[in-house]
């Protein structure tokens, strides 16, 4: 395991906490009163029913849903905003079909920030290298998964935020990428997974999402959702 | 600067590789101004007197099309979260991707502008003030839909929608680009008057777009 520190966060010890954060969609409370606090160097697994609303807190915390209550925040980041510190690879993975690996990558590196590897480099480490020059729309899930994945490496950012990361991957690759979660780990960096399978990271915290109260819940009792769906 | 030029390059990109969505908005240009004067018939004089005004109809439908996928195809395959997690301020992400829109679809209309207005029997003098207005108000009937496109993003079939919110807020650009167009042929009008309005139309547009279109972007993930 890989011990050398990079320099995107050596010596910053990040905490991560959210005190009692509610959310509510389509006028249905999906959780309240979820809390954690986090360090560098840990990860935490969320998980959950179908549908408990574990998407919906990775969407809170990359803040592009406001919580119906509670508040996240982020110490030891310096000037950087927590969705600054945040790289998230989720269901919609953010890769082009008509361009290629290499091209989504670097895209991604110039949008996210750089200080990170080359795509290639990044794809590498990914076992996926090959592909580098192949449109994403030829590749398999699993394979499409991985160069998402790769997205991780390309540009440094402390906290991974991760949706279902194992899912279409088969098992070589999902060790791969416990490995490389490790790597973040002991680098001082920080994950937060959604997952319903174990990922096999030793002194995980996990965080389960239960769904509230049913008596709590009655659509009837706030009107205050604007949203479309 | 780096993030902003690659917004625009990858959308170049994009238009450019599939297969035919750069394309589609002239090819949609060139059968409107082939078609009408099947519709009018051979009265020369007609025809020249309202090219000005078919080709600027033609540039404001050609516009339309495609735009539903402006910030939608950025939505359904996560890219978005991408540019919002960026450090580039959205609302100069919502520019670069407005200018890579225009450079795809509003100026290779304006460039090819003068062609077609031969179909419609323009004399050189009407060709170059069709293509020089179309150059400066392309950028508004872009900018302005570019809102209506980041409203409409989450919507599965939103082109519906875009369109009717958006085709009044292009009226002025089209009155104005078509009245400048008619003062170059001669009349009361100075050319000047209506083609400045309609460049400070298209700045006004591209500011006000930008900001408003990252506003809907924003509001509710």
């Amino acid at each position: 395991m890989s011990r050398d520190f990079s320099p995107a966060y050596a010596g910053t010890s990040l905490e991560l906490t959210a005190t009692g954060l509610a959310c509510r969609r389509s006028g249905r409370l999906l959780f309240s009163g979820l809390g954690f606090s986090l360090r560098g160097g840990r990860a935490l697994v969320v998980t959950g029913a179908n549908g408990a609303g574990k998407s919906s807190l990775l969407t809170i915390l990359r803040g592009r849903l406001k919580p119906a209550a509670g508040t996240v925040t982020l110490k030891g980041a310096g000037e950087r905003t927590l969705s600054e510190t945040i790289n998230f690879v989720g269901h919609r993975e953010g890769l082009k079909g008509m361009l290629t690996a290499r091209e989504n990558l670097a895209f991604a590196e110039k949008m996210l920030g750089g200080e990170g590897q080359s795509p290639v480099a990044a794809l590498e480490k990914l076992d996926v290298a090959h592909l580098v020059d192949l449109p994403v729309a030829y590749l398999s899930a699993g394979q499409r998964r991985r160069v998402a994945l790769a997205r991780l490496f390309v540009a440094f950012r402390p906290i991974w935020l991760l949706d279902e990361p194992t899912s279409a991957l088969d098992a070589a690759s999902a060790a791969l990428l416990t490995r490389l979660m490790r790597e973040h780990l002991a680098r001082g960096g920080m994950i937060v997974a959604a997952t319903h399978q174990p990922l096999g990271l030793d002194g995980e915290d996990v965080l389960a999402i239960e769904p509230p109260a049913q008596t709590g819940s009655h659509p009837d009792s706030d009107e205050d959702d604007g949203e479309a769906w | 600067m780096g993030a902003f030029l690659a917004i625009v390059r990858r959308d170049l990109a994009i238009a450019g590789r599939i297969g035919g969505a750069g394309g589609l908005p002239l090819v949609f240009f060139l059968m409107l101004v082939t078609l009408i004067p099947f519709a009018i018939g051979p009265d020369l004089n007609l025809l020249s007197r309202i090219g000005p005004a078919i080709l600027w109809l033609a540039a404001v439908l050609a516009t339309l099309i495609g735009l539903d996928r402006l910030f939608q195809a950025d939505e359904e395959d996560g890219s978005l979260d991408i540019i919002l997690a960026g450090e580039l301020p959205l609302e100069l992400g919502v520019v670069a991707k407005g200018i890579a829109h225009w450079l795809a679809t509003g100026l290779p209309l304006a460039l090819f502008a003068p062609l077609f207005g031969l179909l419609l029997a323009l004399t050189p003098e009407a060709m170059l003030a069709v293509a020089a207005t179309l150059l400066v108000g392309t950028p508004a009937l872009t900018f302005i839909g570019m809102v209506g496109a980041a409203l409409t993003a989450r919507l599965r079939r939103g082109g519906l929608i875009l369109s009717i919110l958006v085709m009044p807020l292009m009226v002025p650009s089209l009155i104005f680009g078509v009245s400048a167009a008619q003062a170059a042929l001669g009349g009361t009008v100075p050319f000047l008057s209506p083609f400045l309005i309609l460049c400070a139309i298209s700045l006004f547009a591209i500011v006000v777009g930008a900001v408003a279109a990252a506003a809907a972007l924003r509001a509710e993930g």
